[in-house]
């Protein structure tokens, strides 16, 4: 057997690509160990970077990628559902906590949208790219959702969901330590608020408590987004 | 491990199939969270090692969203020439967001007098910050 169809046989395949993500993830975090755990050495960037790289010397589309990769994605269901059980455990702490964590919803999710908007608009952005930033801060299947209830391009929403959760886990610590807050509950919260999934595996990486709070957030905005954008955005975009 | 993974499978098929029949706007996975949530709290007998497999995904969160990842450097062309003002919006409105949460949310529990200390890590391994 020739190299050639060696690599055609393992390139149609499931075990080449599932094999390459977790290699690259594996490689990604132990860079991220070696410097440190600096935050802009975020694992998720690198291992995105890594992969793709591998994919365009190789010449393999994405859909062959994620032949392979799908198995590692949906992942993220179970996950999702296994966030029940920090929530349960740190039940007291959230029941104590259950005002702030409102007032920080409410606020925080109006900044989130009215923020992007704002921005967008003043830096001359056009109204359709300003209208696909709104939900940005959602998990991802619930931003695509809202893009398409209010007429934005629901693939340019997934692109922006997705780096604004790798701006949001990269900019978290260094940003809370610059305002010196020490409240981890509080990070949390705002790391799954401001950045969804990857915030939270962010916070998870941090503390135990910080990714409790933020995997809470990141349920509770994701649903406070889908009500608000379609409410807020026509005073924000004409 | 199997009994946990089973657990935690079960939730989400009867999320998705909650948020199929009453045609939610809400990912299935997110309804599954509460039912678990909800059958912790009423303490109906789970497997033993639900803990562990649970602390197994969260653990290695990041890793889950490489495919999903790769997939939007395909789509960065969709970004456009707008790119470099996209990227100033994203990192701006989230820092804002970040720091606007995080106080609003530090301010009030101090107003109410209720303050969070850290996460015992001793008890939960988990990478954490030197």
């Amino acid at each position: 057997m020739s190299l050639v169809d060696l690599w055609v046989y393992l390139s149609g395949g499931p075990l080449l690509w599932l094999t390459t993500t977790l290699i690259a993830y594996v490689a990604a975090d132990a860079i991220f160990v070696a410097v440190g755990r600096r935050p802009l050495a975020n694992p998720v960037l690198i291992a995105i970077l890594m992969v793709s790289a591998v994919l365009v010397v190789t010449g393999t589309p994405f859909p062959a990628y994620f032949a392979g990769a799908q198995f590692v994605h949906f992942l993220l269901g179970p996950a999702t559902v296994a966030l029940a059980v920090p929530l349960v455990r740190y039940l007291p702490q959230v029941r104590r906590l259950l005002v702030p964590m409102v007032t920080a919803l409410v606020v925080g999710s109006v900044t989130a949208i009215v923020s992007a908007v704002v921005l967008a608009r003043t830096l001359g952005l056009d109204a359709s790219t300003a209208r696909a930033l709104a939900p940005k801060s959602a998990t991802t299947p619930i931003a695509m959702g809202t893009a398409e209830a209010i007429g934005a391009d629901p693939a340019l929403t997934a692109v922006l969901v997705i780096l604004t959760g790798i701006v949001g886990a990269i900019i978290v610590t260094p940003l809370m330590n610059a305002i010196g807050l020490k409240n981890y509950a509080a990070r949390g919260f705002a790391a799954g608020l401001a950045s969804h999934g990857i915030g939270t595996a962010r916070a998870f990486q941090v503390d135990p408590l910080a990714g409790t709070f933020a995997g809470i957030a990141l349920g509770l905005n994701g649903l406070l987004t889908a009500v608000l954008v379609p409410i807020l955005l026509p005073f924000l975009v004409k | 491990m199997l009994y946990g993974f089973a657990v935690l499978l079960v939730c989400q098929l009867l999320g998705e199939a909650f948020v199929r029949a009453l045609v939610l706007p809400i990912p299935g996975p997110v309804v599954g969270m509460v039912l678990l949530t909800a059958l912790m709290l009423v303490r109906v007998p789970l497997p033993s090692e639900l803990g562990d497999v649970a602390g197994g995904l969260l653990k290695h969160l990041s890793l889950l969203f490489v495919p999903a990842g790769v997939g939007i450097i395909q789509h960065l062309g969709r970004v456009g020439q707008e790119g470099g003002r996209i990227l100033l919006v994203l990192v701006l409105s989230t820092a804002v967001t970040l720091a606007v949460t995080a106080v609003v949310f530090a301010a009030t529990a101090r107003l109410m007098g209720v303050e969070a200390e850290r996460g015992d890590p001793e008890t939960e391994p988990v990478e954490g910050e030197p």
